[in-house]
C-alpha cells in the first residue's frame, strides 16, 4: 500500500507583527512529489509564510508538520536538519567564499569529522574532504557550475548565483525545497532555463517543492498546483489552471 | 614524490599557506645566523621575540575579526590572562626545583587553557551581540581584566594561597611569606629572557592551528557564518557554536603571546600601556593594515610595524600618526562605493589595455 | 554626609558623561556609526581652551566660544573627509575601524603639537562654592556650573529636535535614510549637522571635564569618551532622554564605587554595569528593539 501521508501539512498557521496579522489562518498540504506554487500580489504574505516555516518567526497559531514530524516553533537549524531547505528572495550566498565551498557548506551536516582532526589534518579530514568534493562537484555539474568551482560566489552572473542557491540548498538533502522568487530579475531567456533546471532536479532528486514567484509563464508552465495569498489569507488553492480562472484571484490581480 | 609536487601545484590554497610557513622559516634562520655572526645588536635582539608575540596576537585576531568577521576590541585581555597564568605559575614555582623550559611549557599549557576557559565564558554574552555593540563589549571585557588583574593582591604561605583588592597589609600572613600579586606593582623577581626559537615554534603553532583550521569543515561553517548568518542558519549551521568555537580558539592563541609577553620580562605589571585597548587596537592595526581575512599579511604587517620604529629613529615620533592616516585611507580605498568604483575601472582599463597589445 | 557630597560629585561626572552621551546618540541614531573619535574631540575642545586662557592668557568665554566653533568645524570636517565615503559601503567593520583611525590621528596630533606631559588645566568656571549645612558639604562652582549646563544642553535639545524643522529632519533620517531622501530632506545635511552638534556638545563636556578634573594630554578624551558610550548605551541607543538618565546613572556609579569599594576597579564597574545592561536589556532602559529583515 502506498504512504499517503502529505510531506508537508500546515493547519491554521498564523502571525501578527503588532496589530497587523501579516499570515492568517495559512493551510496548505503538500504530497510528495508535488511542484507547488504559491502566488499573490506584493506584500500579501508570502516570504513571511516561507519565513514562518523555516523557523524565521515563530508563529502565534497553526502546527507545521513535515513527513509527520511536528515541526512548528522550532529553530532554523533544526528545521532545516529535519529536511527543509530554501533560497533567498534577495540572494544570499557567502559571497567571498568559493562556489564549491558554497555548496561545501549545504554538505556540512552530512559529513563529519572533528574540529582537532582538521586542526591535526588527521586522515579522516583528507577522506572527508575527498568525499565532500566529489559531491559538491556532482551538484554543481547538474547546475553546469562546474567549471566555476573555484571562483568567488560573488563574481558569478546574476542567473547562476541563484542556480547556486539552490544547488547549495539542495546539498543539505531536503525533504522539501523552497524556492522564493527564483526566476526574480531573469530574462525570459534565463527564466527559461530555470525552468528547464527545476524541472529537471524535481525529477532527478525526486523533490518536492513549493516555489514563490511572480512569473505566471513560470507559474503555469511548471506547477501543478497553485495556493493564493492575499493579505494574509488563502484566496483559493488548487490544480493551477482551476485557480488561475478563479474569478476572485483575477480580481485581487487585476484590480477591480 | 612526482605526485606530492603535483598534489601541491593543483591546490591553491596548500601553496599560500607553505608559502607562509616559508617565510616565517627564513625569517628565523636569517635572524639566527645574524645574531650567531654577533651583528644584531641588542635592541634588535630584543625586537625577534617581540615579533613572535606579536605575530600570534595579530593572527589570532585575525581569525576573530577576519575569519568570525565580529571586531574585538579586548584581545589584549586575553593575552594578560595569558601572561598572568605564567607569572603566577613561574613565582610560586620559583623556588622548586622544575626547570625554566618546564616552566614556560606548563604554563603555555596552562595559560592556552585559562585564556580559551575566559574566551568561552567571555564569548557567551559577547557572541550575542552584534557589530559595534560587540566591539565595545570586549573592550569592556579587555578592561576589566587589565583592571582587576592590576589591582589584585595574591601572597602565598603555609596556610595557603590569600587575595586582597586592598593591599597586602590586610592580609594576616606568616613571616615566611611569598607575595604572588603585588597589585599595582605587579609581579616581581621573574626570570626574563625566552627564546627566539620557542617563539618561532609558537608562531608555526599558532599558524598551523588557524590556517588548518580555516581550510576545514569548521572554517567553512565560521566563514559562511561571517558573510551570511541568516543563510547559514538556513543551511543548518550551529551559528552559536561555530562563532564560540573561532572565538575561544582566538582567544586561547592570545593567551599563548601573552606567556611569551610575560616569559620575556622580570617584571610582569597590568597597565593600560601593556594590556589596555589601546594594545588590542594596535593589534587590529596590525591586521587591518595586513589584510583582513589574510593570515599570511598579518605576518608581513606585524614584521614590518614591529621593525620600523625601531629601524627609523624620525619614523618613531610620527609612527602612530602614520598609522591612523594610513588606517583610514586603507579603510577609505578599500570600502567606499566610489574608490572601489574607480579601482575597477583602472584594473579594466589596464586588462584591455594588455588585451590590445596583445593583438598587435 | 560625605554620601550626599558624593552623590553630587557623580551628579557632576554624570552631567558630563551626558553630555557626552548626547553626542553619541545622536550621532549613532542618524549616522547608525560608532564615532569612536567623539571622545577625542573632547580632548581637542580642551587643548583649544587651554592654549587661550593659559597660553593666550584671554577670557575664559572667548576660550569656550573658541572651542565650540573649532570642534563644531573638526567634527564637519572628520565627517565628511573619513565617514561620508563610507556611508553606503555596507561594512559596520570598516565604518568603525576608521573612527578608531580618527581617534588615534587626533591622539597623535595632539601629542606632536602639545607633547606627552600632562598639561594643569586652568578652570575657566568662577562661580563661588556654595556652602550647605554649615559646610558640611561644599558644592565647588565647576560642580554647579556642569549641572545647570546639562540641564541647559538638556532643555535646549530636546526642543530642538521636537520643535524646528531641522531637528524633524533628523528624526526622520534617524527612522529611515531613503524614506527621508524621498521626503525631499537633504540627508547628508543633517547628518553634517548632527555631528557638528555633537562636537559642539563635546567641546562644552570637555572644557567642564577639564575644569573638574584639571589634568589634560592626549588621551584624556578617550576613556571619558568609552565611558559616554557606556552611558549612551545603558540609557537607550537613540534616545536623548536616555542619555541624560544613563549618563548620570554612570557618573553616579562611578563615584560611588570609587568611594566605597576600590578606586583601582571603579572603571572596571562602569564596564561590568554595561555588560550587565547589555545582557539584561539589550536594547538599553528607553531604547527600541530593532528585528533584521529576512
Amino acid at each position: 500500500m502506498e504512504n499517503t501521508r502529505p510531506l508537508l501539512e500546515v493547519n491554521n498557521l498564523s502571525i501578527s507583527f503588532g496589530g497587523l496579522r501579516a499570515v492568517d489562518d495559512f493551510n496548505i498540504t503538500i504530497n510528495k512529489g508535488e511542484l507547488y506554487g504559491l502566488i499573490g500580489p506584493n506584500g500579501a504574505g508570502k516570504t513571511t509564510a516561507f519565513n514562518l516555516l523555516t523557523g524565521v518567526y515563530k508563529p502565534t497559531e497553526g502546527i507545521i508538520r513535515l513527513d509527520g514530524e511536528d515541526i512548528t516553533g522550532k529553530k532554523t537549524i533544526d528545521i532545516n536538519k529535519a529536511g527543509i531547505a530554501r533560497t533567498f528572495q534577495n540572494i544570499r550566498l557567502f559571497k567571498e567564499l568559493t562556489v564549491l565551498d558554497n555548496v561545501k557548506i549545504g554538505l556540512h551536516n552530512r559529513f563529519e569529522y572533528s574540529t582537532l582532526a582538521a586542526i591535526l589534518r588527521l586522515p579522516s579530514y583528507f577522506k572527508v574532504e575527498k568525499e565532500m568534493n566529489e559531491e559538491a562537484m556532482k551538484l554543481l555539474k547538474v547546475f553546469d557550475l562546474d567549471k566555476e568551482a573555484n571562483l568567488k560566489a560573488s563574481n558569478l552572473p546574476y542567473g547562476k548565483q541563484r542556480k547556486l542557491e539552490i544547488a547549495r540548498a539542495l546539498a543539505t538533502n531536503p525533504k522539501l525545497l523552497l524556492l522564493d522568487e527564483p526566476a526574480a530579475g531573469m530574462n525570459p531567456n534565463e527564466t527559461k532555463e530555470l525552468m528547464d533546471t527545476i524541472s529537471f532536479i524535481r525529477k532527478e532528486f525526486d523533490m518536492t517543492i513549493l516555489l514563490i514567484e511572480h512569473d505566471m509563464k513560470l507559474v503555469s508552465g511548471i506547477c501543478e498546483k497553485l495556493s493564493v495569498l492575499n493579505f494574509g489569507h488563502v484566496l483559493a488553492q488548487g490544480p493551477t489552471q482551476e485557480v488561475l480562472n478563479n474569478p476572485e484571484v483575477i480580481t485581487a490581480y487585476l484590480g477591480e | 614524490m612526482s605526485k606530492f609536487v603535483d598534489s601541491i601545484k593543483s591546490n591553491k590554497k596548500l601553496q599560500s599557506n607553505l608559502i607562509t610557513f616559508g617565510m616565517v622559516i627564513i625569517l628565523y634562520v636569517i635572524c639566527q645566523s645574524l645574531a650567531a655572526a654577533g651583528i644584531l645588536s641588542n635592541s634588535m635582539k630584543g625586537l625577534l621575540i617581540q615579533f613572535c608575540y606579536y605575530i600570534i596576537m595579530a593572527v589570532s585576531l585575525n581569525l576573530t575579526v577576519g575569519i568570525l568577521g565580529e571586531l574585538s576590541l579586548g584581545h589584549a585581555g586575553f593575552m594578560c590572562i595569558g601572561a598572568y597564568t605564567y607569572g603566577i605559575f613561574a613565582k610560586v614555582l620559583s623556588s622548586g626545583n622544575l626547570s625554566r623550559t618546564a616552566i614556560l611549557l606548563i604554563s603555555l599549557v596552562l595559560a592556552a587553557i585559562i585564556a580559551a576557559f575566559f574566551g568561552f565564558l567571555i564569548g557567551i554574552p559577547v557572541l550575542r551581540l552584534k557589530g559595534d555593540y560587540l566591539a565595545i563589549v570586549t573592550l569592556a571585557f579587555g578592561e576589566i581584566i587589565k583592571n582587576v588583574t592590576g589591582s589584585l593582591y595574591i601572597a602565598k604561605d603555609s596556610h595557603g594561597l590569600h587575595f586582597s583588592l586592598n593591599g597586602t597589609s590586610d592580609m594576616v600572613l606568616d613571616a615566611d611569606n611569598l607575595v604572588i600579586i603585588d597589585g599595582p606593582k605587579g609581579i616581581t623577581g621573574l626570570t626574563s629572557g625566552v627564546s627566539f626559537t620557542l617563539g618561532t615554534i609558537l608562531v608555526i603553532i599558532t599558524l598551523i592551528v588557524v590556517l588548518n583550521l580555516i581550510n576545514s569543515r569548521t572554517g567553512r561553517a565560521v566563514m559562511a557564518i561571517r558573510d551570511n548568518r541568516i543563510a547559514a542558519e538556513a543551511t543548518g549551521i550551529n551559528v552559536t557554536k561555530y562563532k564560540m568555537l573561532a572565538f575561544t580558539i582566538s582567544a586561547s592563541l592570545a593567551g599563548v603571546a601573552g606567556v611569551l609577553y610575560a616569559g620575556s620580562l622580570s617584571t610582569l605589571t597590568s597597565t593600560s600601556k601593556n594590556f589596555g585597548y589601546n594594545m588590542s587596537i594596535m593589534i587590529l592595526v596590525y591586521v587591518v593594515l595586513g589584510g583582513i581575512g589574510s593570515i599570511r599579511g598579518s605576518v608581513i604587517a606585524t614584521v614590518i610595524l614591529v621593525l620600523l620604529p625601531e629601524k627609523l629613529r624620525f619614523v618613531n615620533s610620527y609612527r602612530m600618526l602614520i598609522y591612523a592616516i594610513v588606517l583610514i585611507a586603507m579603510m577609505i580605498l578599500n570600502w567606499s562605493p566610489s574608490a572601489r568604483a574607480w579601482r575597477e575601472k583602472m584594473i579594466n582599463k589596464i586588462k584591455s589595455g594588455k588585451k590590445v597589445k596583445e593583438a598587435k | 554626609m560625605s554620601f550626599l557630597s558624593n552623590l553630587i560629585n557623580g551628579l557632576s561626572l554624570g552631567s558630563v558623561y551626558a553630555i557626552i552621551a548626547l553626542g553619541y546618540t545622536m550621532v549613532y541614531g542618524i549616522a547608525k556609526m560608532l564615532n569612536f573619535a567623539h571622545g577625542d574631540v573632547i580632548m581637542v575642545g580642551a587643548y583649544v581652551a587651554f592654549t587661550i586662557v593659559s597660553t593666550l592668557g584671554l577670557n575664559p568665554i572667548i576660550a569656550v566660544v573658541t572651542a565650540i566653533v573649532i570642534c563644531t568645524g573638526l567634527g564637519m570636517l572628520i565627517e565628511r573627509v573619513a565617514y561620508k565615503p563610507l556611508r553606503n559601503a555596507g561594512s559596520p567593520l570598516a565604518v568603525l575601524i576608521t573612527a578608531i583611525g580618527v581617534s588615534y590621528l587626533l591622539q597623535n596630533i595632539a601629542l606632536l603639537i602639545f607633547g606627552a606631559n600632562t598639561k594643569i588645566f586652568q578652570s575657566v568656571i568662577s562661580v563661588p562654592v556654595i556652602k550647605l549645612f554649615d559646610g558640611q558639604i561644599t558644592i565647588s562652582g565647576e560642580t554647579s556650573v556642569t549641572i545647570v549646563c546639562c540641564i541647559v544642553i538638556m532643555i535646549a535639545l530636546t526642543l530642538f529636535v521636537n520643535k524646528s524643522k531641522a531637528g524633524q529632519a533628523m528624526l526622520a533620517v534617524s527612522e529611515d535614510k531613503g524614506a527621508a531622501q524621498l521626503m525631499g530632506i537633504n540627508v547628508n545635511g543633517t547628518i553634517a549637522l548632527t555631528f557638528a552638534i555633537g562636537s559642539a556638545l563635546a567641546a562644552v563636556a570637555g572644557v567642564l571635564l577639564c575644569s573638574s578634573y584639571p589634568s589634560l594630554n592626549a588621551y584624556t578624551g578617550s576613556m571619558p569618551g568609552i565611558k559616554a558610550f557606556v552611558a549612551a548605551v545603558f540609557g537607550g541607543i537613540g534616545s536623548i532622554p536616555g542619555a541624560l538618565i544613563g549618563g548620570i546613572l554612570l557618573g553616579i556609579i562611578e563615584i560611588l564605587a570609587k568611594a566605597y569599594i576600590s578606586s583601582q576597579l571603579s572603571d572596571a564597574i562602569v564596564f561590568a554595569v554595561l555588560i550587565i545592561v547589555l545582557l539584561v536589556r539589550p536594547t538599553g532602559l528607553l531604547g527600541k528593539k530593532i528585528t533584521e529583515k529576512v
